[in-house]
């Protein structure tokens, strides 16, 4: 049914005539190492306020999810699973944590209970991705922000105009990723901009900058989508089948991301929608319906006088 | 703590055994009833919502809504009284949806993070934005619902009063329309999925909230069109309501759920009331007057319902992540194979 077509380009549907190729990111969460690195950089670059450090006790993640004060969040899922069939570099007939309780290369039947074996062999493992803006192709928030404070810049990103943000709320339940937020004591809705000072200036993001394991990469997005077939394409020939890109499809329902992800389980385990769609692809409807529904009531009013008959 | 004494009471220590990020959807039955049906199985990041919910405030938005309607509903009373020579069902009307659409209007600026910016509404035409639209909606019958009713007050400048209500009855339906849209048009599950007969139910509920109005203000004699319209409101309420939540399926459940499902329920019975309370007490004035406040109380409940069902249904992942999994699931089974999205067994190639 559906051919690779000609991804849609959201600069010149937006009107740029002579415009920088689209660019986005490319989050590979299997060499995350949870490190926030990127969360850091992003507060320091664009001057982020703190919220507060909050124990959530859920995981390593105490910063739960994106809002107008986060805009890269690293999540932390513990799994009791497989680390697939790549071989993660552990050592899994070798108990050192036992070794040092003992003092001595105890052998492991000898040896005490780890974290490492409360399953069978190693059935843990650790997935790790680092979360952002994804720039839709098909942006909701954009779409329904009233005062036009939310644009698309000539680098086919999604950025919030502050001076014009009259904090309505309507583009915070209209994402269908839960990114954008409004700051309470500000009163207006902030997102992640794609670092667009930075890129105006050719330079790459702050997260993408900061990662050390270039587990976010960053790139005009026709180059990225390739490298992450690639990517993908290795990972199966090494055994790896559970990975599988998120975002990357211009034909999904928000017309593709321009921040997509390299996974190792469904997209919701990470907290992402498993098939997220743009709401004002129903616009249409919705006008047609609310048309109806009014002619509807002024139709029942005639009645309702014609019912009565006339004067009192 | 040693290592060996933790595993050592792995069976006092259920939690240990939980299975990450699986939600069992355990949090139902809490009055001890075993549910017929098993909850569907459903993953989620440690059962955080996938959506950040709406930020409007209650009592704001849900004023906004339920007086949009009163509004919207009492504009085309009030045109209709004019024309049938009902004077005071008229008067009452006109001043009632002006005040309306005035209080709307407040709660919708007061609302906002930056109220002194409201006008930043206007700086735009953007049919994709309901907000948009509904504000240069409400710039337009704003101006003609307070022309209305100053003409009447006053009794001066009799036909541009006459014009500015025949207006304002043009355009107060789709006041009292377009925020069904405005709603619809998010990623909130109850809201967006119900877009089809939120808009009826919207306008069914403003009408029977300005009947009510019309009940409490009528003169004797002049209420037969606004018992009528209560009739009409009421029936579209509740007939929309009812097909909404059959089409929605397990989305409508927070519409029956919690504070929510008590405001709903709260409406429905009210709007009920009043209607068959005008219908039956006709003759006592009493009967009457309890039955408008009954219409009018009635249709705030249900938008308020309706907007705390919306922000239940944000909350909680399973109502955002169960219908786009079975909506993956039935086009993978139409589609026959083709590229399976989520299914790590099908790489995707270029």
């Amino acid at each position: 049914m559906t051919t690779a077509r000609e991804a849609t380009d959201p600069a010149a549907e937006s009107g740029y005539t002579d415009h920088p190729p689209r660019m986005g990111f490319f989050t590979d969460t299997t060499v995350c190492i949870g490190c926030k690195a990127c969360e850091v950089a992003c507060k320091e670059w664009n001057a982020v306020p703190a919220d507060g450090l909050d124990l959530t006790g859920m995981s390593y993640d105490n910063t739960v999810g994106l809002g107008a004060n986060t805009w890269r969040h690293v999540a932390f899922i513990e799994q009791r699973k497989p680390l697939a069939a790549q071989d993660p570099g552990l050592h899994h007939d070798t108990d050192v944590l036992a070794m040092a309780e003992h003092g001595s290369a105890t052998q492991p039947p000898e040896a005490g209970m780890t974290p490492t074996t409360p399953g069978s062999g190693d059935d843990f493992r650790w997935l790790m991705a680092s979360d952002v803006c994804k720039h839709c192709t098909h942006a909701a928030c954009l779409d329904v922000c009233p005062t036009g404070s939310l644009f698309r810049t000539e680098f086919g990103t999604v950025v919030v105009q502050e001076d014009i943000c009259n904090g309505c709320g309507y583009c915070i339940p209209a994402c269908p990723y839960g990114v954008i937020d409004q700051r309470p004591d500000d009163g207006r809705a902030w997102k992640c901009t794609l670092c667009y000072d930075r890129l105006g200036e050719g330079m790459e993001p702050a997260c993408a900058k900061a990662c050390p394991t270039d587990s976010i990469q960053f790139g005009p997005l026709d180059e990225l989508r390739e490298r992450a077939q690639q990517r993908v394409r290795q990972l199966h020939e090494a055994g790896v089948g559970e990975a599988r890109l998120y975002g990357d499809d211009p034909d999904d329902g928000v017309g593709g991301d321009g921040a997509f992800f390299l996974l190792l389980d469904e997209p919701e385990v990470y907290g992402f929608p498993p098939d997220p769609v743009v709401t004002t692809r129903d616009l249409p409807s919705m006008w047609r319906h609310v048309g109806a529904a009014a002619a509807t009531l002024l139709a029942g009013a005639a009645a309702a006088f014609l019912g009565a008959g006339k004067g009192r | 703590m040693t290592m060996s004494d933790g595993h050592g009471s792995l069976a006092a220590r259920p939690a240990r055994e939980a299975t990450t990020g699986v939600n069992t959807g355990r949090r139902r039955g809490r009055r001890g009833e075993q549910p017929v049906v098993p909850d569907t199985q459903f993953t989620s990041y440690y059962g955080k919502p996938i959506i950040n919910g709406p930020v409007w405030k209650s009592p704001d938005i849900p004023a906004y809504l339920f007086l949009g309607g009163l509004a919207g509903g009492s504009s085309l009373l009030a045109a209709g009284a004019q024309l049938t020579g009902r004077g005071r069902l008229a008067a009452v009307t006109k001043v009632g949806a002006f005040g309306a659409i005035t209080l709307s209007l407040g709660a919708l600026v007061h609302d906002l993070g930056r109220p002194a910016r409201f006008l930043n509404m206007l700086r735009v035409f953007k049919p994709t934005s309901p907000m948009n639209m509904g504000s240069w909606l409400l710039a337009g019958y704003g101006p003609l619902a307070g022309g209305a009713a100053a003409s009447a007050v006053t009794g001066k400048l009799p036909k541009a009063g006459a014009a500015a209500t025949a207006g304002a009855a043009l355009t107060g339906p789709a006041v009292a329309a377009y925020t069904a849209a405005l709603v619809s048009d998010t990623a909130v599950p109850a809201w967006h999925d119900g877009h089809r007969e939120l808009p009826y139910v919207f306008v069914g509920s403003g009408a029977a909230g300005a009947a009510g109005l019309g009940l409490l203000g009528a003169r004797q004699g002049e209420e037969s069109p606004a018992r009528n319209l209560a009739l009409f409101g009421t029936a579209l309420e509740l007939a929309a309501f009812k097909r909404m939540e059959k089409r929605l399926g397990m989305v409508a459940e927070p519409y029956r759920a919690g504070r929510a499902g008590l405001l709903v329920r709260a409406g429905e019975t009210l709007a009920a009331a009043g209607a068959a309370g005008s219908v039956l007490g006709r003759r006592s004035r009493v009967a009457r007057l309890l039955s408008g406040a009954a219409l009018l109380a009635g249709s705030a409940c249900t938008k308020w319902g309706v907007f705390e069902a919306g922000l239940t249904s944000a909350e909680d992942p399973k109502y955002t992540v169960v219908p786009q999994r079975e909506r993956l699931l039935r086009q993978n089974h139409a589609g026959g194979g083709e590229a399976q999205r989520g299914n790590p067994a099908v790489p995707q190639s270029g």
